[in-house]
């Protein structure tokens, strides 16, 4: 089901993005090899023009990665009027096991490209670009799991085949109909509740802590990744159900929809943001004893806990008003 | 923060002054980028249009159909067969139906003869679409005689001709009498066309249609789930061809974009070269050329999707109807409601601004690492 006009743009979007970073790759492996900052020689003068042409070309590609996942998301979604039993996103992305694995990945390079934003972002405002050999490395390690994320994409969208009228409808419902699974799996409410205030509110307070003390930068990375996961599972699980006022519905993509007022973006974008704040916040630690990045690091790492600990506490607090503002009445007593 | 943006503004005015001063150059890719947007959001202005029109029949239509299958080929209801259909729990209304096409070779296009189950036409009359009436030269009041497949001839006054608004589904639609039916096409009373269900549970559509193909193995059910997933598809299907074959004018775009940003003129490249030389770096170059394909790419989009809506909803689609609207003598002539979709700005945006922005990233760098002395000396 290729020819579809959402699923030709994605496809193109990972072509051009992988195409992007594979013909990049051999000048950032010229640069790892031959870098060298205090050297006047014409090769050096090239390597570090070549490094304007690659930062900007890695930002497009990210960027695109950005808005790509949201155009899967919402694809998914636009497609679950075509095969049997799907509702929603969750029962596309059922149709075949490539599904959630490509979404993952997605999400995943979303993560890992935002760090690398950061790093660079970093590395540019110290005078001596401290970090170039470090940054190409990383992106040589980021290629590859791109192009899984394009590949499983790919296997995706091959594997779909829309349920359309048969000449025959009757032999439809006389063999067993495989449909689809329209639901995700969710784990209790009450334990998930609790994990979910306690993961957001670690997640806050270490962001809060490092602005105050600049101390403890890998928990603040640490508690923002796990406070994503747990975040995840607390929406499948119960943030959902309130939304949708309706003890079973356990879907995290319905609430994107103009049918519950967009709320899932008041939910998502805190979410992320706040994730990739805290991430980043951990993925600059490591540099701070470089020279020229002694001052320039903690400052804006600073920054970024900030905004981690803002995004964390607006989410849970747009979380517990979705909750308390719900008629549905999951725990009771 | 604020001195960020006051960088930007002052970046963009820039920008605009310096875009101004070459009119001829950048309204030439102006002018080919609105082509290219306006192709490609007509395209998919009128399919999501013409997706979200049959969803909007397909509402009123039952849930079930279920026809009888004889050697494969569609075939009368027999007598007796409703009656046994009523044990089927979750099955709120059932009826029988009548339906049928006749050729006419006045205007050499096929109606469908139908008999209403509400408010039934008295005998001897006809209620017409507007189409057909207007093919026909038909009145209130008229005499029309159809002369049926066993020869004879049948004389029928026009008594009422249908609102135009619902010409999508009745252009060629003729309602009449069910004894009159019976009589032209010869079909014997307690038999029928096919028969509808309503079902009130959604939930509950698939099983029943699960039990009636076992119960009766010689029909077959028919999903209005099924009707409506299938047009989707088809539109999809289409519209995706379109834009396929389109990819070929975005390639040519993104080589005339390429040439474009990379043919950089003497006076633009000195510029760039004096700009370097009172203090701009080349990160700032290449936030300069960001916002010039940025101011560009939003101009020829607004543009671009402002003609394609009006192409679409105010012409309706002149260009594109052979294409993708099918054919038919007695073709409806319809207005397509205006809607306009979210998701398909985002997808459109990916086929014209990101091959854009690909297509320039290189040449833009490549100006911006321009060397002061070499341009200026």
């Amino acid at each position: 089901m290729i020819f579809q006009p959402a699923i030709i743009a994605l496809l193109l979007a990972s072509l051009v993005c992988v195409g992007l970073l594979v013909v990049s790759a051999p000048f950032a492996f010229d640069i790892i090899r031959h870098w060298n900052i205090r050297s006047g020689s014409e090769r050096q003068l090239v390597l570090e023009r070549r490094t304007y042409l690659l930062s900007t070309l890695l930002t497009f590609v990210f960027a695109t990665q950005l808005v790509a996942l949201l155009l899967f998301v919402f694809n998914a979604d636009k497609m679950s009027s075509m095969f049997v039993g799907a509702m929603c996103a969750v029962g596309t992305l059922n149709v075949n096991v490539f599904g959630f694995p490509a979404l993952i990945a997605q999400i995943v390079v979303f993560f890992l490209a935002a760090n690398w934003l950061v790093i660079n972002h970093v590395d540019t405002r110290a005078h001596d670009y401290p970090l170039v050999r470090i940054k190409y490395i990383l992106l040589l390690a980021l290629l590859p799991l791109l192009l899984v994320a394009a590949v499983l994409q790919l296997r995706y969208f091959l594997g779909l085949k829309a349920d359309v009228i048969t000449s025959c409808c009757g032999s439809l419902f006389s063999e067993e109909a495989p449909g689809v699974t329209g639901d995700a799996a969710a784990s209790p409410p009450l334990p998930t509740m609790i994990a979910f205030y306690v993961a957001l509110a670690l997640a806050a307070g270490a962001g809060l802590f490092y602005r105050l003390r600049k101390r403890g930068a890998y928990f603040v990375a640490l508690f923002s990744g796990a406070a994503f996961v747990v975040a995840m599972a607390g929406i499948l699980s119960f943030v959902s159900l309130y939304i949708y006022e309706h003890p079973h519905h356990h879907c995290p993509f319905c609430v994107l929809k103009p049918e519950y007022h967009y709320q899932g973006y008041w939910l998502y974008l805190p979410l992320f943001i706040g994730t990739a704040a805290g991430l980043g916040v951990g993925a600059i630690q490591p540099f701070s004893r470089v020279p020229s990045l002694t001052v320039i690091v903690p400052a804006f790492a600073r920054k970024l806990a900030t905004l981690a600990a803002v995004m964390w506490s607006l989410f849970a607090a747009v979380a517990s008003f979705m909750i308390l503002n719900s008629r549905l009445v999951l725990l009771e007593g | 923060m604020n001195a960020w943006i006051a960088k930007q503004q002052y970046l963009i005015d820039f920008t605009l002054s310096s875009l101004a001063r070459r009119k001829a150059k950048n309204l030439g890719l102006l002018i080919v980028y609105t082509l290219i947007v306006f192709l490609l959001a007509s395209v998919m202005l009128f399919t999501h249009a013409l997706r979200h029109e049959a969803a909007h029949v397909l509402d009123g239509a039952p849930e079930v159909v279920l026809q009888r299958m004889v050697a494969g080929r569609h075939d009368l209801i027999p007598p007796g067969y409703l009656e046994r259909l009523g044990r089927i729990r979750g099955v709120q209304n059932k009826e029988g139906r009548l339906w049928g096409y006749y050729y006419d070779p006045v205007v050499k296009a096929n109606y469908t003869f139908m008999v209403p189950n509400r408010e039934p036409v008295p005998a001897g009359t006809l209620v017409v679409g507007a189409a057909l009436a207007k093919a026909r030269g038909l009145a209130v009041g008229n005499v029309i005689s159809f002369r049926s497949y066993s020869g004879k001839l049948f004389g029928f006054s026009v008594a009422r001709i249908l609102s135009p608004d619902t010409e999508l589904v009745s252009a060629d639609l003729v309602l009449l009498n069910e004894g009159d039916f019976r009589n032209f096409f010869e079909i014997a009373p307690g038999y029928f066309t096919d028969i509808a269900l309503s079902v009130a549970n959604p939930q509950e559509v698939r099983n029943v249609a699960t039990k009636l193909a076992q119960q009766f193995p010689d029909s077959r059910p028919i999903l209005r789930d099924e009707i409506l997933r299938t047009y989707e598809s088809i539109f999809n299907w289409r519209e995706g061809i379109v834009l396929a074959l389109a990819s070929l004018a975005i390639l040519a775009f993104a080589i005339f974009a390429w040439e474009k940003a990379s043919g950089l003129s003497a006076e633009e490249k000195r510029e760039i070269g004096i700009l370097k030389a009172i203090g701009w770096e080349t990160g700032d170059v290449i936030k300069m050329k960001f916002w010039e394909g940025a101011l560009v790419s939003l101009a020829a989009f607004v543009f671009g999707y402002v003609l394609a809506y009006l192409h679409v909803f105010h012409t309706s689609a002149m260009l594109f109807t052979p294409v993708l609207k099918g054919w038919a003598v007695l073709y409806p002539h319809f207005d397509l409601p205006p809607v306009i979709d979210g998701f398909q700005v985002a997808t459109l945006f990916f086929f014209t601004v990101f091959p854009y922005a690909a297509a320039t990233l290189v040449p833009i760098w490549r100006a911006a690492i321009t060397d002061p002395d070499s341009v200026m000396r």
